[in-house]
């Protein structure tokens, strides 16, 4: 029997193998030709133009790829047994194409699409550095040519069915990924595991190459802030897919796969602020490359930890022996870094001083060490049960109990830091400016912690006083750090006023705009702590779970909650059973409700649908659980989650304030100035122009902390 | 008297945290947090939510069971161990290698910190001894505190 699409598929796979390992090899002989200074038969120009073309060609030849999946998909085509396995024909269009990634080998070769999507944007983008862009090219060739292999020899995405008959039907998507958030939460989160590979592949070339300065950094910039865009999206969408759909109450349940996606984040937001060390004052060199190699590696371990069953959890991929692929992969990895590291190591030989331990740099170094700790406890905390199990023969659990209580106090000591960064200038400061910045955010501190006692947050009082405590901190650490970032705006707007003599909110977005690197990393912090605030909220979580008939009713906090009736509905791909619920506080009707519960007929499958309505005080979460098995009556659970909303809320605004850091800035943030030593006005000189950096006056600009 | 203080402070925290632990509503909740639901859904016993879940069940019956008997906390989470292994506890408590859980981040932070202060205080040292040989070189024009304020006001850099 024929199967015309998936064997163009299969196909397509070889030569996307075959392209990639020709840019690999090609681009390898080429740039040791051109580092030792020997001839080939060919130009090593040349060889290396037909090595970028051929980078460019498998991009073209992996979406046929994915589109022949995809075209299986949508064509029912239950002859691909990966088809067979995730769609059935009643499933909606939109999650027909999200199944490409909702299993293994789907997955995968999404991963290889999405590798060779950046590949070719880098690939056109060569003029930018040829020579640093083909060591970029060729290691991310390497990647590529790994993932291809093994999609072809151990994943493949084509096989056919066993006899090559396919049923009637296939045996559906799982439930839980038929949800909207399911079509666009794991492209995010690939584009941001897979964008790393993208600044890893910059940093292993500019070393190999030996680069002269720091403009690599400044080529990969916007690479990296797009890709931790990505995976900052692609990890807080899975944390409001897991709200919505699991129906357990919580966004974070510290399940290894949710912490494999935090690890490479958590490094990555580390490299993203100690590389501004190097930049600006050309120091951590090494740590900084050390810290990239780490995040990529980082990003394949998380894609181990998912895919090979090494440890547990409730949704990784189905157990399989890619495990072993992936460990092999890291282990040349890492030993081709360690090489290359080694073998240049004196080229990252950096002056690293430090001109007073108050200051832009220490503060950098210990946002550094909190980042690391925290992905260092994160890490610890999901490879403890396979350590456990090989010291003392029997495995643990490290549930939410550990991770609340070793990653919150790191948590908040980076909340302080958040706030205290940014207002320590490079180089040294003075005790005035010290006493000038941070005067406002320690009273902010003060009067929230007392306001927020004398409204009742008396958590000393509780019988788990813990969790409470660590709110306190935080609303209060959290408005310190807001009205530091406020105050710095408005400081910069007053003087951008002065200037310009515009309004408060005008000379703000002016400053923004001139500054939008600085000033959009204050809107990332600014967004941060909103989320940390919403996090902390979950403190004062409260829940009810009873059974209700018609007409009964709970009250939980302020809220009563009477049961109208329940109801059925029925389509090709699912059963419905859902309750209607009026919601009313003091009599006074707020909203009505319809959580649902869902069969699915072709998985024979159930999955709760979560009824949510949000304020920005708290979000009232009501989940239709099904009937009890002994009463046959409607089991509803409510929850009462504060602050919730600050999440999401604080998301838009790190995206926003990302999109702001990204665009290019209004004017040159540096200007020539002119010194009249001879002119000075009560001992000081004189400015001729208002603006500017030169000389000393460049010194201490960059001393005030422009970023 | 140092030590007749700490002995106090000691006392007072111990006080502290046993605060409210008696009620034996508080101490079912705080017991089944600290126990995981065995059917496999990955989660707190009392925060499973699969109804007619044929393990969270009756894992909440014998919890209630075993607290009925009058057994500490220390007494029901070892029964729980005894009966699914150690895998039923939602964070490794038994002592011996489960305590490195606990103590290796924290130690790795106090490390890392050291390690942190240690590094600032060398570079800081090579700085003054950079700036020293500097001085020697060129005399470069004092930098005041109220030149880079003033810097500052005119420039949109806080």
């Amino acid at each position: 029997m024929l199967h015309p699409m998936p064997s163009f598929g299969s196909f397509s796979l070889l030569i996307a193998l075959a392209l990639s390992a020709y840019t690999l090899f090609a681009g390898t002989l080429a740039l040791f030709a051109i580092a030792k200074k020997r001839s080939l038969a060919i130009s090593a120009e040349h060889l290396l133009e037909t090595s970028r073309r051929a980078g460019l060609a498998s991009f073209v030849v992996i979406s046929c790829a994915a589109f022949a999946l995809i075209w299986a998909a949508f064509t029912n085509d239950f002859s691909v047994d990966y088809i067979l396995h995730h769609t059935n024909r009643a499933l909606n269009p939109a999650y027909k194409f999200s199944a490409l990634w909702s299993g293994q080998e789907g997955s995968l070769l999404l991963w290889a699409w999405l590798l060779a999507a950046y590949g070719f944007v880098l690939r056109l983008r060569h003029k930018v550095d040829v020579t640093l862009s083909a060591y970029a090219s060729t290691i991310l060739a390497a990647v590529q040519t790994f993932f291809l292999l093994l999609i072809t020899f151990a994943t493949h995405p084509f096989s056919i069915v066993p006899g090559g008959v396919p049923p009637a039907d296939g045996f559906g998507l799982n439930p839980l990924l038929q949800y909207p958030e399911m079509v666009i939460h794991p492209p995010m989160l690939y584009l941001g595991y897979v964008g790393f590979s993208v600044p890893f592949a910059f940093a292993l070339g500019a070393l190999m190459m030996r680069y002269p300065g720091e403009k690599w950094i400044h080529i990969t910039r916007r690479w990296t802030m797009v890709t931790w865009l990505f995976l900052t999206c692609g990890i807080c969408l899975g944390m409001h897919w897991a709200y919505a759909v699991l129906g357990w109450g919580g966004y974070w349940g510290w399940d290894p796969v949710e912490n494999a996606s935090f690890l490479p984040w958590l490094t990555g937001t580390a490299f993203l602020h100690s590389v501004m060390m190097q930049e600006k004052r050309g120091m951590m060199k090494s740590w900084n490359v050390w810290l990239i190699f780490i995040t990529f590696l980082l990003t394949i371990l998380g894609t181990n930890l998912t895919r090979s069953g090494l440890v547990s959890s409730v949704h990784a991929f189905a157990q399989s022996s890619i495990g072993s692929w992936f460990t092999g992969f890291m282990v040349l990895t890492f030993a081709v870094c360690l090489f290359t590291f080694f073998y240049q190591r004196d080229h990252l030989r950096a002056e690293n001083r430090l001109e007073s331990l108050v200051s832009r740099e220490s503060s950098f170094l210990f946002n550094n060490l909190v980042l690391l700790a925290a992905c260092f406890t994160v890490l610890w905390g999901t490879l403890f049960p396979v350590l456990s199990e090989y010291v003392q023969g029997s495995k643990v659990t490290m549930g939410p109990p550990f991770f609340n209580r070793v990653a919150i106090p790191i948590g908040l000591f980076l909340i302080l830091l958040t706030g205290i960064g940014p207002l320590l200038p490079w180089r040294s400061t003075s005790l005035r400016a010290v006493r000038r910045n941070f005067v406002l955010p320690c009273i902010a501190i003060l009067v929230t912690a007392g306001a927020l006692m004398f409204a009742g947050v008396r958590p000393w009082q509780d019988d788990e006083p813990t969790s409470g405590v660590y709110a306190l901190l935080c609303f209060s650490l959290g408005a310190g750090v807001i009205t530091a970032i406020v105050a710095e705006f408005l400081r910069g707007a007053a003087v951008v006023r002065a200037q310009t003599g515009k309004h408060l909110l005008a000379s703000a977005f002016l400053l923004t705009r001139r500054n939008t690197r600085r000033y959009g990393g204050y809107l990332i912090h600014f967004g941060v702590v909103v989320m940390f605030i919403g996090l902390a909220g979950s403190a004062f979580n409260q829940s009810k779970e009873v059974e209700m008939g018609f007409g009964d009713s709970l009250q939980l906090g302020s809220l009563r909650i009477v049961c109208q009736s329940y109801s059925q509905d029925s389509n090709a791909n699912y059963d419905t059973d859902y309750a209607i619920l009026d919601v009313s506080r003091n009599g006074k009707a707020i909203t009505r409700m319809t959580p649902e519960r869902r069969f699915y007929t072709a998985s024979q499958q159930t999955s709760t649908v979560v009824a949510i309505h949000s304020t920005l005080a708290r979000d009232l979460y009501v989940v239709f659980m099904g009937r009890n098995p002994q009463t046959d009556r409607p089991i509803i659970k409510v929850f009462i989650n504060p602050l919730v909303n600050w999440i999401w809320i604080g998301v838009g605004i790190i995206v926003f304030g990302t999109f702001i850091a990204l665009t290019p800035p209004l004017t040159p943030a540096t200007r020539r100035v002119e010194f009249h030593e001879r002119s000075r006005i009560g001992g000081l000189p004189l400015l001729k122009e208002p603006l500017g950096t030169l000389g000393q006056a460049k010194a201490a600009a960059v001393e005030s902390g422009h970023a | 008297m140092p030590k007749r203080l700490l002995q106090l402070l000691g006392v007072c925290a111990l006080a502290f945290t046993m605060l409210g632990a008696g009620t034996p509503a508080t101490s079912f909740d705080k017991i089944g947090h600290q126990l995981m639901c065995q059917c496999g859904c990955g989660q707190v016993l009392l925060e499973c939510n699969h109804v007619g879940c044929p393990v969270s069940g009756p894992m909440i019956e014998e919890l209630k069971a075993q607290m009925a008997s009058g057994l500490a906390t220390g007494g029901i989470l070892g029964w729980f161990v005894n009966k699914y292994g150690p895998v039923v506890l939602a964070a490794p408590i038994r002592g011996g290698f489960d305590n490195a859980a606990w103590i290796v981040p924290f130690a790795v932070f106090g490390l890392g910190v050291v390690a942190v202060l240690m590094l600032a205080r060398l570079w800081r040292q090579r700085h003054a001894t950079l700036a020293s040989a500097n001085r020697h070189e060129t005399t470069a024009p004092h930098i005041s505190d109220a030149f880079r304020d003033r810097i500052r006001q005119e420039t949109d850099l806080p």
